[in-house]
C-alpha cells in the first residue's frame, strides 16, 4: 500500500535513513537475487568482458579484414587444398585450397552488416507497431496485437522464406527477412513495456500537468520503456546473425563465392567425414558470437532492473 | 515454560532494559542483550542495529517504535533469525526463556519458529500462498511442527478459525486467500501464528495496511489472546498511537541505538531523549497543538461565504462497468460538497469508500456517470481534449506515493518546470528562475534542481511533487493521500508546508486521506464517505468533536492513540 512500508518490511535492503545516492530506492529493486549480484557489482567480471571482445575482434574483422590475414577472401591455392588447421593455415583450407580463416574474417561483414539490417527492420517496426498499440489503446491495440499474433504464430524461419520468395534473393534480402521475422517479438515486447509505464503515477501526472498525448509519450514513455526493448535488440543480433546463416546455409542468401558464415558452413558439410574443420570452425565462430550477444543482452536487461 | 534455565540476572553493567522484573518477578520470554546487527554489501559493512537491548515478560505488550530505516524490522528478524543473507548478528546475544538462541543454526531456529514464536508478517495481501486454501495453509504450521495426524490438524484449524472470531470456519478453511478481505487474512495469519502456543508473538507492523476499524479489531483479538494465553507480544509500529494505546513498555529506536526505553506512562508523558517529544508532537493522533480551530475554521469558511467556491460537486455518480451481464459497479453515488477558496476540504474514508475516484474525477481522469464537477464557476464534466488541457491549468494533484509520481529519468528541474513547458509558459532562463523560486518555497535546496528522485528521501520527493504542482499557480490543489506514505515526522513537515502554502498564496485544497487524525489537523472542512455516500459532512472540528451518525462515531472510536495515557506533552517549546 505505501512504499515506504513496504521498503520497511523489505529485508535485504540495510535500513538507512536516506535512501543513498545512487541506489535507486524503489521497492522493486530489492528483491533477494539482487543483493548478491549487488556485491559483485563493484568490479568487472571477466564474463561481462569477455563477450564484449569477442564482438570487438569480429567488428575489427569486418572493418579492417587485410589486417588479420594476408590470403585473400576467393583466391584458391589448389595445391593446398583440404588441409588441417595450421600455423600456416588457422582454420585450415577448403576444397579449392582457400584459407577459412580469411574466409570467416572476410565473411564478418557480410554477417554483422545483414545482423544489423535485420535488427534495424525488427527494431523499428516492431518498436513502432508496439508504442502504437500501448499508449493509444483500444481498438487500434486489438487490431494491432491480433496482427502481431497472427506472425508470432508462423515459425520464424518459414517467415522469413517467404518473405524472401516474395522479396528475392540476396544478402540484403535475407536480413530483411530475419528482420521482419522479430517485428512480433519487438511489438509484443514495447507494448507490454509502454503499458506498464503509462499506467504510472508519473504518467498520469503528466497528463495532469497539462501535457499532450505526444509530448508526454516523447518524454515519458518512450525512455522509460526502452531499456527492455534495448536488451532484446542485442539479444535479436545474435539471434539474427544466426538467422542469417540459416539462410545462407539453405541458400536463400548470398550466392557462391560469398564469403558468408551459413554459406561456408553449408559447403563444407560434404567434407564433414574428411575435413571437420570446414564446418567446425566457422560454425565456432557463429556460436561464440551467438552467445556473447546474449551475454551481453542479458546485462543490459539486468542492468536495467537494477 | 519447559526448559527454561535461570535467568541470569547479574547483569553488571549492562544497560538496564525494559522491565525490570516481570508482574510477579517471572523470567523474561525475551530478553535481547546489547544486540548489534549489520549488513554486508560487497566487503562493506554496516551496521544498522546498535546495542539494542530489550526483555518481555509473558503477558507484556513491548512496542519497538521507530521510522523507516530506524532497525525496528531487522531487529525484530534478528529475534526469529530471519535476517537477510547478507545481514547477521555482530554482538550481543538473543535469549529465549533464558536459553541463548543466538548462536542456534537455521535448523534449530526452525523448530522455535511457528512453536515458541509466532510471527504476524506486515502484508496480509502477500503473505498467504495464493493457491492453497485457507485451510492448508494454516495447517502448513502444524504439520511441519508434527502436531498431529490429519484428521486432528483438521479440526485445530476450523477451531484456530474460530477462535481468530472467522465466521463459518468450515466454509472459510476451503476457500482461497482471494475470497477473504484484508482484516480477514491478518486474523487467519494471526491464527496460524498463535496455532502451536508460542510463548511470544512477534507482531511487525501487523495492521498498518488495513483500515482503521479493521486494525482495532485486529489488535483488541491481540490483546484478547494476549489476555487469555498470556503470550507476550512483541509490536513493532511506526505508529506511536498503536503504541500508546497497546504496549505495557515502549522502545524508541531510531537509526538503530535505543533513543528511550521504559514503561509506556513514562516514556509517553515523560518523554528524556528529544527525539521521542519530536515523534510525539509529529504524531497527529497524539498532539492537539497545531490542529485547526472551529473558530478559525468558522471564520475563514464565513469569509469565504460570500465568493464562488472553488469547487462544486454536485450528485456525482460514478459507475464502472464489470463486464456484461452484470450490474456496474457504483464506486460513488450521489455526493455532493463545495469548498470554498483558500479553505481545506478533506474527503475521508476507509478503502473502497470511493475517496480517490472522486479525486480522478475531479481531475477529470475519468467522465462521471451522472453529476456535476464546476471548478472556479467552469464546468469540467463533459469536457474533453484541448479544452480540459486548458482547465488544468488550474487544478493540480499530489500523489500519494513519491516514489513512483515522479519519472525516474528526469531530473528534479525539468520534473518542476514540465507543466511550463506543456503550456508553453515562459522561456528557458524564466523556467529556470521560476524552478529556483519553487525549490525554495518547499523548503529544498537548490543544489537538487540537477539530482534525480532516485537521489532523494521519500519527503524531498514530495516536496518535488508538491513545487511541481503549484509550478502554474492553480487555484485548486487535489493531495490524494499525499502524507500518508511517509513517516511521522516528514509527515509532519509536509503538513506545516501545506499549511504554510496556503496561507502565503491562499491555495484551496482537496485534501483525500483515510487517516482521520491527519484529516482534523489540516481540514477546515469535511466529508465522511462509506461505501460511495456521503455519511457525514460539515466544519471539521464539529464532525471530529459531536458526530451525528453511527458511522463516523465508530471511525472515530477506531483512531489509535485513544487509550493512550492523559497529559500528553505538546509540541516542544523550541
Amino acid at each position: 500500500m505505501t512504499e515506504s512500508r513496504l521498503l520497511e518490511a523489505t529485508p535485504m535492503l540495510p535500513q538507512v535513513a536516506e535512501p543513498v545516492p545512487g541506489t535507486p530506492a524503489l521497492p522493486g529493486s530489492a528483491t533477494p537475487h539482487a543483493q548478491p549480484r549487488r556485491r559483485r557489482g563493484g568490479r568487472i567480471r571477466v564474463t561481462e568482458v569477455i563477450p564484449w571482445l569477442v564482438i570487438a575482434i569480429v567488428v575489427a574483422w569486418a572493418a579492417l579484414p587485410g589486417l588479420f590475414t594476408s590470403y585473400g577472401p576467393t583466391a584458391g591455392d589448389a595445391a593446398a587444398a583440404l588441409q588441417g588447421p595450421s600455423g600456416e593455415h588457422l582454420f585450415g583450407t577448403d576444397a579449392t585450397g582457400r584459407d577459412m580463416f580469411t574466409r570467416v574474417v572476410y565473411g564478418s561483414v557480410h554477417s554483422l552488416s545483414g545482423a544489423l539490417v535485420a535488427v534495424s527492420v525488427g527494431l523499428v517496426l516492431g518498436t513502432g507497431i508496439g508504442v502504437i498499440a500501448g499508449s493509444v489503446g483500444g481498438f487500434v491495440d486489438d487490431v494491432l496485437m491480433r496482427v502481431v499474433d497472427v506472425l508470432l504464430a508462423v515459425p520464424t524461419l518459414l517467415l522469413s522464406l517467404s518473405v524472401i520468395i516474395l522479396l528475392g534473393f540476396g544478402t540484403v534480402q535475407a536480413a530483411v527477412a530475419v528482420g521482419i521475422a522479430s517485428v512480433a517479438a519487438f511489438a509484443r515486447l514495447s507494448r507490454s513495456e509502454v503499458v506498464r509505464v503509462r499506467r504510472s503515477d508519473y504518467v498520469e501526472a503528466a497528463f495532469a500537468s497539462g501535457g499532450t498525448f505526444f509530448n508526454v509519450v516523447r518524454r515519458h514513455v518512450l525512455p522509460n520503456s526502452l531499456t527492455a526493448v534495448i536488451a532484446l535488440a542485442a539479444l535479436q543480433f545474435g539471434t539474427a546473425i544466426l538467422a542469417i546463416s540459416t539462410l545462407g546455409f539453405l541458400g536463400y542468401g548470398a550466392p557462391p563465392p560469398t564469403p558468408e558464415w551459413g554459406l561456408m558452413i553449408a559447403e563444407g558439410r560434404n567434407y564433414v567425414a574428411t575435413a571437420w574443420w570446414l564446418t567446425t570452425l566457422p560454425g565456432l565462430v557463429v556460436v561464440a558470437v551467438v552467445l556473447s550477444a546474449n551475454r551481453i543482452s542479458a546485462d543490459i536487461a539486468r542492468r536495467g532492473r537494477a | 515454560m519447559s526448559g527454561a534455565s535461570a535467568p541470569v540476572r547479574a547483569l553488571a553493567g549492562a544497560r538496564s532494559a525494559v522491565g525490570q522484573d516481570g508482574p510477579d518477578g517471572a523470567a523474561p520470554v525475551l530478553e535481547v542483550r546489547d544486540l548489534s546487527v549489520a549488513y554486508s554489501s560487497g566487503h562493506e559493512s554496516t551496521t544498522v542495529v546498535h546495542e539494542v537491548s530489550l526483555r518481555i515478560h509473558p503477558g507484556e505488550v513491548v512496542a519497538v517504535v521507530g521510522e523507516s530505516g530506524s532497525g525496528k524490522t531487522t531487529t525484530a528478524q534478528a529475534v526469529i533469525g530471519l535476517l537477510a543473507e547478507n545481514g547477521s548478528v555482530t554482538a550481543g546475544q538473543i535469549l529465549l526463556n533464558g536459553t541463548d538462541i543466538t548462536a542456534w543454526s537455521p535448523k534449530q531456529l526452525q523448530a522455535v519458529r511457528g512453536s515458541r514464536i509466532g510471527l504476524v508478517p506486515q502484508d496480509p495481501n502477500n503473505s498467504l500462498n495464493p493457491v492453497k486454501r485457507i485451510g492448508d495453509s494454516l495447517g502448513e504450521v502444524l504439520r511441519i511442527h508434527r502436531w498431529g495426524d490429519k484428521r486432528a490438524i483438521r479440526a485445530r484449524v476450523v477451531e484456530l478459525l474460530e477462535r481468530v472470531g472467522i465466521p463459518d470456519p468450515q466454509l472459510r478453511a476451503r476457500q482461497y486467500p482471494h475470497e477473504l478481505s484484508g482484516g480477514m487474512k491478518q486474523r487467519v495469519l494471526i491464527a496460524s501464528a498463535i496455532a502451536l502456543d508460542p510463548e511470544l508473538i512477534i507482531a511487525d507492523e501487523a495492521t498498518s495496511a488495513l483500515d482503521v476499524t479493521v486494525q482495532r479489531n485486529i489488535l483488541d483479538l491481540l490483546d484478547e489472546l494476549r489476555a487469555e494465553l498470556g503470550t507476550a507480544i512483541l509490536l513493532v509500529t511506526h505508529d506511536l498511537a498503536v503504541a500508546a494505546d497497546r504496549a505495557t513498555s515502549v522502545v524508541v529506536l531510531k537509526d538503530g541505538r535505543v533513543q528511550e526505553q521504559g514503561p509506556k506512562d513514562e516514556v509517553l508523558t515523560a518523554p528524556t531523549s528529544a527525539y521521542t517529544r519530536q515523534l510525539l508532537a509529529d504524531a497527529p493522533a497524539l498532539a492537539t497543538a497545531g490542529r485547526r480551530t472551529l473558530a478559525e475554521a468558522e471564520r475563514i469558511v464565513a469569509h469565504g461565504a460570500g465568493a464562488r467556491p472553488t469547487l462544486v460537486v454536485r450528485d456525482l455518480v460514478q459507475e464502472f462497468s464489470l463486464g456484461r451481464g452484470r450490474d456496474p459497479l457504483r464506486a460513488v453515488d450521489g455526493v455532493s460538497f463545495s469548498v470554498q477558496p483558500g479553505t481545506t476540504h478533506a474527503i475521508v474514508g476507509e478503502s473502497g469508500s470511493g475517496k480517490t475516484t472522486i479525486a480522478r474525477a475531479v481531475l477529470g481522469f475519468h467522465t462521471p456517470t451522472s453529476g456535476s464537477i464546476a471548478v472556479g464557476g467552469q464546468e469540467l464534466t463533459g469536457l474533453r481534449g484541448e479544452q480540459l488541457r486548458q482547465l488544468r491549468r488550474v487544478l493540480q494533484m499530489v500523489y500519494q506515493n513519491p516514489f513512483s509520481s515522479l519519472d525516474p529519468r528526469q531530473d528534479v528541474a525539468t520534473i518542476i518546470a514540465e507543466p511550463l513547458t506543456n503550456f508553453g509558459l515562459g522561456d528557458r532562463a524564466g523556467r529556470a528562475a521560476k524552478v529556483t523560486a519553487l525549490l525554495d518555497q518547499v523548503s529544498l535546496p537548490a543544489g537538487l534542481a540537477t539530482r534525480r528522485p532516485a537521489e532523494l528521501s521519500g519527503g524531498q520527493r514530495q516536496r518535488v511533487a508538491i513545487a511541481r504542482a503549484l509550478v502554474l499557480e492553480p487555484q485548486l490543489l487535489v493531495l490524494d493521500e499525499a502524507v500518508s506514505a511517509l513517516d511521522v515526522s516528514v509527515q509532519a513537515q509536509i503538513l506545516r508546508l501545506l499549511e504554510q502554502l496556503q496561507d502565503d498564496l491562499g491555495l484551496t485544497y482537496l485534501f483525500i486521506s483515510h487517516d482521520l487524525a491527519v484529516v482534523r489537523h489540516i481540514s477546515h472542512t469535511v466529508t465522511v464517505l462509506n461505501q460511495g455516500r456521503v455519511v457525514e459532512s460539515g466544519l471539521t472540528e464539529s464532525v471530529f468533536t459531536d458526530p451525528a451518525e453511527p458511522y463516523t462515531r465508530a471511525l472515530l472510536a477506531a483512531i489509535p492513540g485513544r487509550l493512550a495515557p492523559a497529559g500528553l506533552p505538546q509540541e516542544p517549546s523550541a
